[in-house]
């Protein structure tokens, strides 16, 4: 197996606003090689675009990386200033936003947009400019290119916006794609030819790639390696195998019994009881203690890691027997 | 039978693409070539009744969120009847504002979430208008709503670009809600949520329907919750309404090609490796939709008829209609 080139350790990201701090990612840890999908899943409001957005660089007041490390092939990326990142995303990171207006102007024709993204970094011929970006749209499976190059975002779909957003991540061939919840609003054909096509780069060029996502069945299919979290936390990570065989972890197991397609039709589906606590009062202990039918004494106190095996780490007090 | 809330009679909508609204104009008068007209629906008829979950699916730009948009009245047809409890909508409209109670839960929150509002106002300021609530004790109201769909009481004094995106639509669905309306729509309104928050919005959506008899369109890609939570189906292709079923009629007996090609790609999880397939051939546009039958490129059984001949929605069984030259019965 190849060494990691992308590495995330320790990372806490906090907003400080008026009604206090909101620990939105705590002490998260992850690494990534070349040519390998790693999942991200979890709760509503756990962290997961904050996690994306704090490797981007894309931070805003009152938030901030209150500590952590995030390298890239060596290259401390928190150490950056905002001119270098800004050199730095497009070209080696890319990021497919959750909400397709992070990154598309309403005001701008797709064509001016996605030209922009290239020159930014590329000094190329509007000819070239313009094949580029057919071809990265036809990859997402946006029919008639030509015309819809023309159009503003409101005169698109929702899934055709995204899919401008993914042709637009894809289009200076980075090393590195964070995809936020990039096909949640697409069919399944259409999400099919843009993995075919986001496959091909990770297996061809190596690309490494962190896909952000509440889709299990895709998630399945598709992760080397998935991170479940839950209130700003890691609860288990592992090989898909590990988390959708055979997760150790109360969250994870809850998670996947909410699934419409293990419910019965028209009866209620298992929902996990309560609420995720407010990321304002968060206490020492274990985030899911509140919501966990295993939960005893001591899971209020800090949870520390276990690692079950070689590839598969759980953050709980009474795993599941495997 | 219960009583019929919605009815849309043949109802289209196009838009003019490309082009700028003042290059229009200005092509009028300077004689240009025509500019492209985009049919985003064609056609459409439908009918919802108290209590009932009709689900809309069909590929992405197949025109349903425009057809919702049309349905909850904040966008203009181009041709076709809308009645809400047997009235047209615009002598409703015209006799009393609030009169459509119907709303609307956006697939894109961000959008449609007033950025300058906090929570609090967003989801209380509609119901305290509407008389729902007497000033006094919104904030009650507004807390118990978002504890309803999972949201801490903190909420209210945040603004929108403060939560997560599954966050901001359940937001969204809470503001619905808070009017308390005969009938909601929801555009893709459980699409960010991660499972078990979407169970507790979905069995929350079929408490209020048991309770308050709301009627419902949902439109979803997922499968799997267009299968739980509807009575009936539409399934679209560009623009058009192909098929329309009882759910599980749909699911066990799907007759429409485009139908079974849909329900053929609906994923499970499993540790198999899933083989990705691209799109074979090009992908249909409404720019420039195939002639006859829309699907003809793509279907498996066409025939030359199906490239001269538009399909009429015909019945094959009681409730059970789709538009095939090809297919007789089930
Ligand atoms: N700008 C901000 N100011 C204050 N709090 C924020 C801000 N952005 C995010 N948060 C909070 O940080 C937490 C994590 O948010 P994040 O967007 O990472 O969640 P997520 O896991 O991506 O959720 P979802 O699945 O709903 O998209 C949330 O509870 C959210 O309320
Ligand atoms: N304001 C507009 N101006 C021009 N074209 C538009 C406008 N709104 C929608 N369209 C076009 O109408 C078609 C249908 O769009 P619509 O948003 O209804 O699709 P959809 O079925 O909701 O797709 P998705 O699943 O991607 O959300 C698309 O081709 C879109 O580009
Ligand atoms: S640490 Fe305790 S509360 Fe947390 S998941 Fe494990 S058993 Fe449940
Ligand atoms: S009408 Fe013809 S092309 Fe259309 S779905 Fe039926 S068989 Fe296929
Ligand atoms: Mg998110
Ligand atoms: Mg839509």
């Amino acid at each position: 197996m190849t060494e990691p080139f992308f590495q995330v350790d320790g990372l806490n990201t906090w907003f400080f606003t008026r009604q206090g701090v909101i620990k939105s990612v705590r002490d998260i840890s992850f690494d990534l090689r070349r040519g390998e999908v790693l999942g991200i899943v979890g709760e509503s409001g756990s962290g997961k675009s904050v996690t994306g957005m704090s490797i981007m660089g894309q931070i805003d007041e009152p938030g901030r990386i209150v500590s952590g490390s995030i390298s890239l092939d060596g290259q401390e990326l928190t150490a950056l200033t905002f001119e270098e990142m800004r050199r730095y995303r497009g070209r080696k990171i890319a990021m497919v936003f959750q909400n397709p207006l992070m990154t598309l102007n309403p005001l701008m024709r797709v064509r001016d947009q996605m030209y922009e993204a290239i020159s930014e970094h590329e000094d190329v011929s509007h000819r070239e400019m313009h094949d580029r970006c057919i071809e990265v749209l036809k990859a997402v499976g946006i029919p008639s290119p030509e015309e819809r190059l023309n159009a503003y975002p409101h005169e698109m779909s929702g899934g055709m916006r995204q899919r401008v957003v993914i042709a637009t991540a894809l289009l200076l061939g980075p090393d590195m794609i964070i995809a936020d919840e990039p096909t949640t609003a697409l069919d399944v054909t259409i999400q099919a030819q843009i993995i075919y096509h986001i496959r091909r780069q990770i297996d061809e060029r190596g690309l490494g790639m962190i896909w952000i996502t509440h889709d299990l069945s895709t998630l399945s299919e598709l992760a080397d390696r998935i991170m479940v979290m839950y209130a700003g936390a890691t609860m288990e990570i592992g090989t898909t195998e590990d988390i959708i065989g055979s997760s150790r972890h109360p969250y994870t197991r809850k998670l996947l019994d909410s699934v419409p397609s293990r419910n019965t039709p028209g009866e209620k589906l298992r929902q996990i009881p309560g609420n995720m606590p407010s990321l304002l009062s968060l206490e020492k202990g274990c985030p899911f203690a509140s919501r966990c039918e295993r939960a005893t004494e001591i899971c209020s106190e800090p949870v520390p890691a276990t690692q079950l095996s070689a590839t598969h780490r759980i953050w709980c007090y009474h795993p599941f027997e495997g | 039978m219960n009583e019929m809330i919605f009815e849309a009679k043949d109802l289209s909508r196009s838009f003019t693409v490309g082009r700028s609204a003042l290059r229009n104009l200005a092509n009028r008068f300077l004689g240009e070539r025509t500019p492209t007209v985009l049919r985003a629906v064609d056609n459409v008829s439908l009918t919802l009744r108290e209590g009932e979950t009709l689900g809309v699916v069909g590929e992405s730009g197949c025109g349903k969120s425009t057809l919702a948009r049309m349905i909850a009245g904040i966008l203009p047809v181009s041709s076709g009847e809308r009645h809400f409890r047997g009235e047209p909508y615009d002598s409703l409209l015209a006799r009393k504002r609030d009169a459509l109670k119907i709303q609307m839960v956006f697939q894109d929150p961000l959008s449609s979430l007033n950025p300058r509002l906090r929570v609090g106002e967003i989801v209380g300021e509609a119901a305290v208008l509407h008389g729902l609530v007497p000033r006094s004790r919104v904030k009650d109201y507004v807390v118990d709503i978002l504890a309803r769909v999972g949201l801490p009481a903190d909420s209210i004094s945040r603004y929108p670009h403060q939560f997560s995106g599954g966050q901001r639509q359940r937001v969204g669905i809470a503001r619905s809600l808070a009017v308390k309306p005969d009938m909601l729509i929801c555009d893709e309104a459980v699409a960010a949520l991660d499972v078990s928050v979407q169970a507790q919005i979905i069995n929350l959506l079929m408490d209020i329907k048991r309770e308050s008899g709301l009627a419902m369109i949902f439109i979803s890609h997922d499968l799997g919750v267009i299968r739980h939570l509807c009575d009936r189906v539409a399934v679209m292709y560009l623009g058009r309404v192909v098929e329309l079923a009882e759910t599980e009629q749909l699911f066990a007996t799907p007759t429409h090609p485009y139908t079974r090609m849909l329900l053929d790609g609906m994923p499970k999880i499993s540790l198999e490796r899933r083989k990705f397939m691209p799109i074979q051939g090009e992908i249909p546009s409404p720019l420039n939709p195939p002639s006859g039958c829309h699907f003809h490129p793509r279907c498996p059984i066409a025939t030359e008829h199906c490239r001269r001949t538009r399909p009429e929605l015909r019945e094959i069984a009681s409730g059970h209609v789709h538009a095939c030259l090809n297919v007789e019965a089930l």
